[in-house]
């Protein structure tokens, strides 16, 4: 394995920054705010005796919606054992989480906290499209899927959201939007699509808080996410 | 009266237009389904007959042809040539419409370009807009299947899934790393080496040209890469210094067109390890230049890029591919243009004119 001075454009710094990505939205993910990895500048990778692998990391990331860009330290502990375990990530960010995105937040919520019972699907489409009044629960869908995306991260993977292929809103509950969501997540290094279904709440205030993650097997024959009221 | 005599003139108009008009009408910066590529292809072949002609190869599992565009100015002589494949995996939409991009290009710009004109002349293009014609026919089925990326043969006896993953089933330190030996697993090798008629049909047609293969591109998405042999990190071709200069240049002359940063590298190095890809085989065989390029983007919306990065996608990619085979033909038919290699041109001609001329006088 890597160790000591690592080449930021290699595998072992990337997919490093990438658990760090995901880390990031769980913090500031939103309907309104998405944060990538825009580039690695230098990684540093050690054994840490009887606890696994660190990488210390400067990294640039940029948010999808305003185009902003932050540079960030990091670190990630990718930890050792046969069973895998979520890696630990320490990162914060200053200048992105303060773009302003409260008043499209506040106009979201208001309008779904009544108006509840969307459904959507296939976001993006098979063409690349979102329509304009769904971009939001892409978003969402995102930042959601980050917390599946960071405890599944391993030096071995590297997760991206392939497709949010539905959208179930619930009762609105504790002054939180609720949602029921199906995710299609793709590893680069498997090259696999992985189903998960995602119980979560949101709001301005509280941001994403998941409920229930489930990873759905797969049979490799044709599975339609359904409409729950199909 | 007058109505039907403007319309007859209307339609007289039009006739004559399709006629003279040699310009195919194709929206270039959208998804194109099979059969507008086929139709595209024909039409393609028909519009530039001169330079242009449609092979078929193979044929794929559910028994299409897979066709290539062979494009290049006709000497009658036997000539070096450029490979380019795209589509070899289903759901990586933005590679075909990049072949066809490409195609579009060099036809149009070979008749006011003196570079491409050359190149055109001393070369052949052989384009393959989608080389993995049955499943990406099966990707545009519906919404279920969108992310397909394997073939469609069937698995093998007593296996539930279908399909072989086709840049894992050349015979390129084929089942060494990066396979999956599980038939359901998205990098399933196959049950031998070239076991798919889809990688047959490469080998056998790239195989039997080798000699005159100058350069294999073979286009993926998504990750904005540029890949160069081997995907086994035990073995490293021969020029692989060069390849990397090359391909650091092409990333140079694709960040030109609109910012966007592509990685140059060997697989193993940059990605992951693998084994059995069509870029690995053709640099085994001796095409001294293979690369794999990865497109945009860099998994924002992934294998389903937005129809309207189409355009910006092609325009860099065809930058950098361009950089590649410019690169391959003054290589080959210019020969060194560095400063010792000039002056060591000058002072052979020098000797050949006075060895002829000596002998002439005999």
């Amino acid at each position: 394995m890597a160790t000591g001075e690592l080449n930021p454009n290699h595998y072992p710094a990337q997919r490093a920054a990438k658990a760090v990505q995901h880390y990031l939205n769980t913090l500031y993910g939103s309907p309104y705010r998405v944060i990538f990895l825009n580039r690695v500048h230098s990684g540093y990778a050690e054994d840490v005796a009887d606890s696994g692998r660190k990488y210390k990391l400067e990294i640039t990331v940029q948010d999808h919606i305003s185009n902003k860009t932050e540079k960030c330290k990091a670190e990630v502990l990718f930890p050792g054992g046969e069973q895998q375990r979520p890696p630990q990530v320490q990162a914060s960010l200053e200048e992105l989480p303060t773009t302003d995105t409260k008043a499209e937040e506040e106009a979201l919520f208001q309008k779904y906290k009544t108006n509840q019972g969307l459904l959507s699907e296939h976001l993006p489409d098979s063409h690349g499209h979102v329509d304009p009044d769904m971009e939001p629960f892409m978003h969402l869908g995102s930042a959601a899927s980050s917390f599946i995306m960071l405890n599944e991260s391993t030096e071995n993977t590297l997760y991206n959201v392939a497709q949010v292929a539905n959208v179930t809103q619930l009762k609105t509950e504790n002054d939180q939007l609720k949602f029921d969501y199906y995710v299609l997540l793709h590893d680069m290094i498997s090259q696999e699509i992985i189903h998960w279904k995602l119980l979560f709440t949101w709001s301005p205030q509280e941001g994403v808080k998941v409920l229930q993650m489930e990873k759905l097997p797969h049979s490799h024959h044709n599975e339609t996410p359904q409409n729950n009221n199909n | 009266m007058l109505n039907s005599a403007a319309l007859g003139f209307v339609v007289l108009l039009s006739a004559v237009e399709a006629a003279t008009n040699e310009r195919v009408n194709y929206d270039y910066y959208k998804y194109h389904s099979m059969p507008e590529i086929s139709k595209w292809m024909t039409q393609i072949a028909q519009n530039h007959s001169e330079v242009v002609t449609i092979m078929d190869y193979g044929q794929t599992y559910e028994k299409r042809n897979i066709s290539l565009l062979k494009i290049g100015l006709s000497t009658g002589e036997r000539k070096k040539a450029i490979w380019m494949d795209c589509g070899i995996h289903a759901r990586e939409w933005i590679a075909p419409a990049f072949c066809q991009y490409f195609v579009s290009q060099i036809l149009q710009t070979y008749k006011t370009d003196p570079k491409m004109e050359e190149m055109m002349k001393n070369m052949d293009f052989y384009v393959t807009p989608v080389l993995n014609v049955d499943g990406y026919l099966y990707s545009w089925k519906d919404n279920n299947t969108r992310l397909w990326r394997k073939n469609r043969s069937p698995g093998p006896p007593g296996c539930k899934c279908d399909g072989t993953d086709l840049n894992r089933n050349f015979d390129a330190n084929w089942g060494t790393v990066g396979v999956s030996s599980d038939c359901c697993s998205n990098t399933y090798c196959g049950s031998d080496r070239v076991s798919e008629p889809e990688a047959q049909a490469v080998a056998s047609f790239v195989g039997s040209r080798k000699e005159d293969i100058l350069c294999f591109l073979t286009i993926h998405s998504y990750s904005q890469l540029l890949l160069i042999p081997y995907g086994n990190p035990n073995f490293i071709a021969p020029n692989q210094d060069e390849l990397m200069e090359v391909g650091l240049a092409a990333a140079e002359a694709i960040k030109a067109v609109h910012g966007k940063i592509y990685k140059v590298g060997t697989s193993p190095a940059v990605l992951y390890a693998n084994s059995g890809s069509s870029r690995d085989w053709a640099r085994m065989q001796g095409i001294p230049f293979a690369y794999t390029f990865e497109l945009r983007d860099n998994g924002t919306f992934g294998f389903e890029l937005p129809e309207n990065q189409i355009q910006p996608t092609c325009e860099e990619a065809y930058s950098g591919a361009l950089h590649i085979v410019n690169y391959v033909h003054d290589k080959t038919f210019k020969g060194p243009m560095d400063g010792a290699g000039a002056t060591a041109a000058a002072a052979l001609w020098t000797v050949l004119l006075a060895v002829g001329v000596t002998s002439a006088s005999m």
